[in-house]
């Protein structure tokens, strides 16, 4: 094993957890952290830094038949600039699909995680004895995968089956058609809600559960409320919990695919390229054009960068933190 | 599962009791059991009063339709359960031992370069992982690797997050006294990991096996789009081609049903019995076992 300097910048010294870990104390300096990160190391390379690269590679990339597109030496693969991006932006099914999932968005993130919160609170505040059963029944749709989520709410969605359009007929009114065009957005979204609401209400309850018992006595003691507590001590104590998962819950926004791929042989008003990923889809497999589908792929990941590090920088959040 | 954990601080049971947050907890809970209730109740109903009866009133032919979803192609379905343990077992494992050693590392050593690698990890928690399917669709279909396992378990065992939250309970659950005593007592740098900082970091690890176990049964596009051959399907992507036949044989959906139902009845009971593991601190990575 070879021997490294013992001098490292200050930066990183100051990521070094204990005092008995520093260089300087005896300890060797070795390949072995080298040793250690290389399989995570090769695996990030070829399944995460390579296909990044390569899909920036395609972005550029398109294909030129040449003569009557006949044999090998027909179809060349040249630079093609920006033309796939600005084929892809202006192709007449983008924009509708983009708006589509930021009023998606809109719908999915407020609800999920108001929800979320809100059923949060409501455990921790020990204000009733449903609280553990309501834990548990709202966490269980999260062992659900989104394919399967989506077939149970399909079939409940079917007017022929639906309890509730049972019960509105039976009441003699007409139920309304969960499928049709101007439902079927909320249709998803619902799905998408029920999903992932469990998981965030979780995480925020574990944030709540760090809070000391004092602070909210000693406010209670001073005549706040439970909601006074909620809003000025519990939640912005949770805050940075509250930002990751807003941060995640927008990233799987962005990805919005199994629920409505699942959908589409029940209901026809999802189209083909009704999310980005479907159309990213839909270019790579079915039109066997992967250069669009490379350009389409980039744009949804800067946007998805874009996104999260502003939001990140506007609330000037740490909760990525690099020291301990 | 413990009820708020034994600690639940004893100022707030002497709260009284609030009706309106029992009714909120309860609307809450009603919403996200009632496809889970009409699941069951579906799976007990033959093909046709699937369409006929009301909808939350049993029927008798659950073992019916077991029997047909087990028919079905020679038993097709049980192997795509056999499958998904496989990627979702198989591959959170793997993901959880490489995030162990990585994050271990980063926590535990200084070492040059040591920041370009844990930025570019933290980087790497923020790409949306479905965007990576179709080049890594292409770059294993140059390997000759697609329509295989290692298709789906090898994409499966990198996980950005599971590496930063391994860092996190490495530098919190492992003391570097005990380490240097490890190392006193003449343990490599290997043995001082595997029988000294692995054991301590078991809660965390079963955190972040559970975490990528989801991730991966949850992945419809990976394998989606990785396999051609129905016999490597997870159930996920079997189930919702079975979904697609329905559309023109309305029987297929009993099996469908059924079939949903079986496919999530093991990780419920993972979940309730892993319960605690899932009390994950996001921002501070913490687990509160």
């Amino acid at each position: 094993m070879t021997t490294l300097p013992a001098v490292t910048p200050a930066a990183e010294r100051s990521a070094v957890t204990t005092a008995a870990d520093r260089p300087g104390r005896g300890r060797r300096r070795s390949g072995t952290p080298y040793a250690f990160l290389a399989p995570a190391l090769m695996l990030f390379t070829a399944f995460l830094g390579a296909p990044v690269v390569y899909a920036g590679y395609l972005s550029v990339r398109r294909v030129k038949i040449s003569g009557l597109g006949l044999g090998r030496s027909s179809r060349v693969e040249q630079w093609a600039g920006l033309s796939n991006y600005t084929r892809v932006l202006t192709d007449s099914e983008f924009l509708p699909s983009v708006g589509r999932i930021a009023l998606y968005g809109l719908i999915v993130v407020p609800l999920m995680l108001g929800g979320a919160l809100l059923m949060a609170l409501l455990i921790d505040g020990g204000r009733s004895r449903a609280g553990g059963f309501a834990r548990t029944a709202i966490f269980l749709p999260y062992a659900v995968p989104a394919v399967i989520a989506s077939l149970l709410w399909g079939f409940l969605y079917l007017p022929r089956i639906s309890p509730i359009a049972d019960v509105l007929n039976s009441a003699g009114l007409s139920a309304p058609n969960v499928f049709s065009s101007s439902w079927v957005l909320y249709a998803v979204a619902n799905i998408a809600i029920w999903g992932g609401m469990g998981f965030n209400m979780i995480v925020l309850y574990t944030a709540l559960r760090t809070i000391p018992g004092e602070l909210s006595e000693a406010a209670r003691i001073d005549g706040a409320s439970d909601v006074q507590i909620a809003l000025r001590i519990k939640i912005p104590v949770i805050l940075p919990s509250l930002i990751m998962t807003f941060v995640f819950s927008l990233i799987a926004t962005l990805q919005v695919f199994a629920e409505p791929m699942t959908l589409r042989p029940l209901a026809n008003t999802i189209s083909a390229t009704w999310t980005p990923l479907m159309m990213v889809y839909r270019d790579a497999f079915i039109r066997n054009d992967i250069h669009a589908a490379a350009a389409t792929s980039v744009v949804i990941a800067v946007a998805t960068f874009a996104l999260s590090f502003g939001f990140l920088k506007l609330v000037g959040s740490r909760a990525f933190r690099q020291e301990d | 599962m413990a009820v708020a954990t034994a600690v639940a601080v004893p100022v707030e049971r002497r709260n009284r009791r609030s009706p309106a947050a029992t009714a909120l907890l309860l609307l809450g809970a009603a919403y996200c059991l009632l496809p889970v209730l009409w699941v069951v109740i579906a799976s007990t109903k033959s093909a046709g009063e699937l369409f006929s009866t009301f909808t939350l009133s049993p029927s008798t032919h659950f073992f019916d339709n077991v029997a047909s979803l087990s028919d079905y192609r020679g038993g097709l379905y049980w192997r795509w359960m056999a499958n998904t343990a496989l990627y979702a077992g198989v591959g959170a494992l793997a993901s959880a031992f490489v995030s162990a050693m990585a994050g271990f590392a980063l926590a535990k050593y200084a070492f040059p370069g040591k920041s370009v690698v844990f930025n570019l990890i933290l980087a790497g928690v923020l790409v949306p992982g479905v965007i990576l399917a179709v080049p890594q669709y292409l770059l294993l279909a140059k390997a000759g690797m697609t329509n295989t396992y290692w298709a789906v378990l090898l994409p499966s065992m990198i996980s950005p997050y599971g590496i930063y939250l391994c860092r996190i309970f490495a530098a919190a659950a492992v003391p570097g006294e005990v380490l240097e005593a490890a190392r006193m007592d003449g343990a490599g740098d290997w043995h001082a990991f595997a029988r000294v900082a692995l054991p301590m970091m078991r809660p965390g690890l079963v955190t972040v096996f559970l975490f990528q176990f989801v991730a991966i049964w949850n992945n419809f596009m990976l394998p989606y789009i990785m396999l051609g051959d129905d016999r490597l399907f997870p159930v996920t992507v079997g189930l919702s081609g079975l979904l697609n036949q329905g559309a023109t044989q309305p029987a297929m959906y009993t099996s469908v049903v059924t079939g949903a139902l079986l496919s999530v009845l093991p990780l419920v009971a993972l979940f309730l019995s892993l319960q605690r593991y899932w009390q994950v601190d996001l921002a501070a990575g913490a687990v509160k076992a």
